[in-house]
């Protein structure tokens, strides 16, 4: 699949909250039917607020209750509603852990629970960030897990999610981000990888805000003769295996990037893939330590733990012994 | 809607009733042979009974009807009660059941209800504290596609120390969901001991009224008064914005069997032959002389 990234990615930013918003209002506008549910987490200026002001009755806040806020949106599903439910990403995995198992995975219902703020992206500090999430959502049988790679991926992810059967975490960072895509004319399918550059002397997997950091560091390391293929692993679970297998035994070398604890996310899934395989590849997981993050803003997090664009290519470079 | 002979059940039929499902409760339990949760099941046999056979919009030969009165059993734990009320409904036979409990693959039963394997189970619960969540989502839900059923929820009161259900219970006051009926089995014991000597939840009709809800007390192992507080419900109307009902059922634990009542040991355990032929007889004891 010929995909076309975005040439200018530094320049252009976009908001997923904003634009997921903004494909809800326009679904709504078109009669699909749906509920959506937050828990003081919408500014009324924002899309999704406005969502909110033009749909009243099909739109609950609950207040700040995040457990109540996932199991009544398990109830309204089994009213027979898809549900569109937007969390504080880092309250969902840890203050509504059991509802998420218990209300939306094992009782299997259309819920699509929007965890915002991923990472480290709050700024909040650690009470605020996100790191453990894509470790837990891995284990719970069920559940899709998808975190968009860039703003209008949301918005796909979104519409096409209303036919998609059984519960889906959607994981979006918190305001504007880099465009990955330069358009949205590429196909989307839940749990099929995209690889957005080729490249023979290893792969860099990206999932979330991770792919653009990845494209962008694979972008520096032509300068230093090595040509990385970058993938786009936006769904967690179910999991592209084939596209690892496929990586390992063309290139040789993957390393993993996310924003999320190196411990139990995209790094272990990837780890454990190629673990089992027997094909040779050399590894490296990039990601968060184990240990709460520092305080910083993100950006200045991210390359203080080497994720940035920097921080990637030098890894690789180090790799390479280039 | 279950049909119009069916509607007409006296008092004194549904005691009856309550009486059979109580020893089939019993039986069923003896049969798997693992510890049932007899103490809350017990408890809660008369208020499931007149919802069932007479209260609930409920065909059990369309179980999934789509103006169905739906009951999630936050008290998931005592999921035999409603597999033999099931049973006696004529959705399943006992045999089959017993022969379909937790057997691995094959398995449609076990201590918590699974709502993939049975029809009738609106939610899969367990988890304590889930039910009231829940509940609120689905009474949302039918005033959003302007539905007429109503969403009752069988709570325990030990239960009640998990705090969602105090977050459910100011979501629901706060939409004024009259469509919405939380019914607390009130027993007075949990696992450990005395609920009050616990973690007391009392007093308990002073806060479900604090957090918007209007109470209804009863003897809820009196089907008359049983009756009196169903009877009593407002239709469901989904634009009338009301408070919604609490229904405290002041029950008895392990009633009905004389050796079980009030006794902290029985909140779960297994019946031997003995022990099922003295249940049975002490439960038969309590059927009045008519």
């Amino acid at each position: 699949m010929a995909v076309e990234v975005s040439l200018n990615f530094d320049q252009i930013l976009s908001s997923a909250r904003e634009v997921y918003g903004t494909e809800l209002r326009k679904m709504a506008d078109e009669g699909m039917e749906f509920a959506f549910v937050c828990s003081d987490n919408v500014a009324p200026s924002s899309e999704v607020g406005k969502l909110m002001k033009a749909y009243p009755d099909r739109c609950i806040n609950v207040g700040i209750a995040e457990a109540n806020q996932v199991g009544l949106s398990a109830g309204l599903a089994l009213s027979g509603k898809v549900v569109f439910s937007q969390v504080f990403g880092p309250f969902l995995p840890l203050r509504a852990a059991d509802q998420i198992h218990a209300d939306i995975a094992y009782n299997d219902v259309p819920v699509r629970l929007i965890g915002t703020h991923a990472g480290v992206t709050s700024g909040g500090g650690p009470t605020h960030n996100a790191i453990a999430d894509l470790s837990f959502y891995r284990a719970v049988p069920n559940l899709t897990v998808v975190c968009p790679a860039d703003a209008n991926q949301c918005a796909k992810v979104v519409r096409q999610s209303m036919n998609y059967p059984g519960p889906m975490i959607i994981r979006i960072a918190r305001g504007a981000e880099p465009d990955v895509y330069a358009d949205n004319d590429y196909e989307f399918e839940f749990g099929k990888s995209i690889t957005i550059k080729e490249g023979s002397d290893l792969t860099l997997i990206g999932t979330g805000s991770s792919v653009y950091w990845s494209l962008k560091a694979a972008q520096k390391l032509e300068q230093y003769g090595i040509y990385a293929r970058v993938i786009d692993m936006h769904t967690i679970k179910p999991f592209d295996e084939e596209a690892v297998l496929k990586a390992a035994t063309e290139t040789g070398c993957v390393i993993t990037v996310e924003d999320q604890s190196i411990n139990g996310g995209l790094g272990g899934a990837v780890a454990e893939i190629i673990a089992e395989s027997n094909i040779p590849t050399k590894f490296k997981r990039i990601g968060l330590p184990d240990e709460f993050a520092v305080l910083g803003e993100p950006n200045d997090v991210y390359k203080y733990y080497g994720m940035d664009p920097d921080g990637i290519a030098k890894t690789v470079r180090e790799f390479f012994n280039r | 809607m279950m049909n119009s002979t069916v509607n007409e059940w006296t008092i004194q039929e549904l005691e009856d009733k309550a009486i059979d499902i109580r020893k089939d409760l019993c039986t069923f339990i003896y049969r798997i042979g693992i510890a049932g949760h007899l103490g809350g099941e017990l408890s809660m046999i008369d208020m499931a009974v007149a919802l069932y056979y007479k209260y609930m919009n409920y065909d059990p030969k369309n179980p999934e009807m789509p103006e169905r009165d739906r009951l999630i059993l936050s008290k998931g734990h005592c999921a035999e009660a409603l597999f033999t009320i099931y049973q006696d409904m004529g959705m399943y036979t006992m045999d089959y059941m017993v022969d379909h409990f937790e057997t691995l693959e094959t398995a449609k039963f076990s201590m918590h209800p699974n709502r993939k394997y049975v029809d009738a189970i609106e939610a899969s619960t367990g988890s304590l504290g889930h039910g009231m969540p829940i509940a609120t989502g689905l009474a949302l839900g039918a005033r959003m596609s302007n539905e007429t059923w109503r969403t009752f929820c069988i709570i325990g009161d030990g239960e009640l120390q998990e705090g969602t259900n105090w977050e459910a219970f100011m979501t629901a006051g706060h939409y004024q969901l009259g469509n919405l009926v939380a019914i607390i089995d009130k027993n007075d014991l949990q696992m450990s001991g005395p609920t009050n000597q616990t973690n007391s939840i009392d007093p308990l009709d002073e806060k479900m009224r604090a957090f918007g809800w209007e109470v209804i007390e009863v003897n809820g192992n009196d089907m008359g008064e049983v009756c009196g507080a169903l009877e009593s419900l407002p239709p469901s109307d989904p634009h009338i914005r009301r408070k919604p009902i609490c229904i405290i059922s002041n029950t008895t634990k392990g009633k009905g069997v004389s050796f079980m009542e009030n006794v902290v040991a029985w909140h779960a355990g297994v019946l031997n032959k003995e022990d099922l032929e003295k249940a049975i007889e002490s439960i038969e004891n309590t059927r009045k002389v008519r």
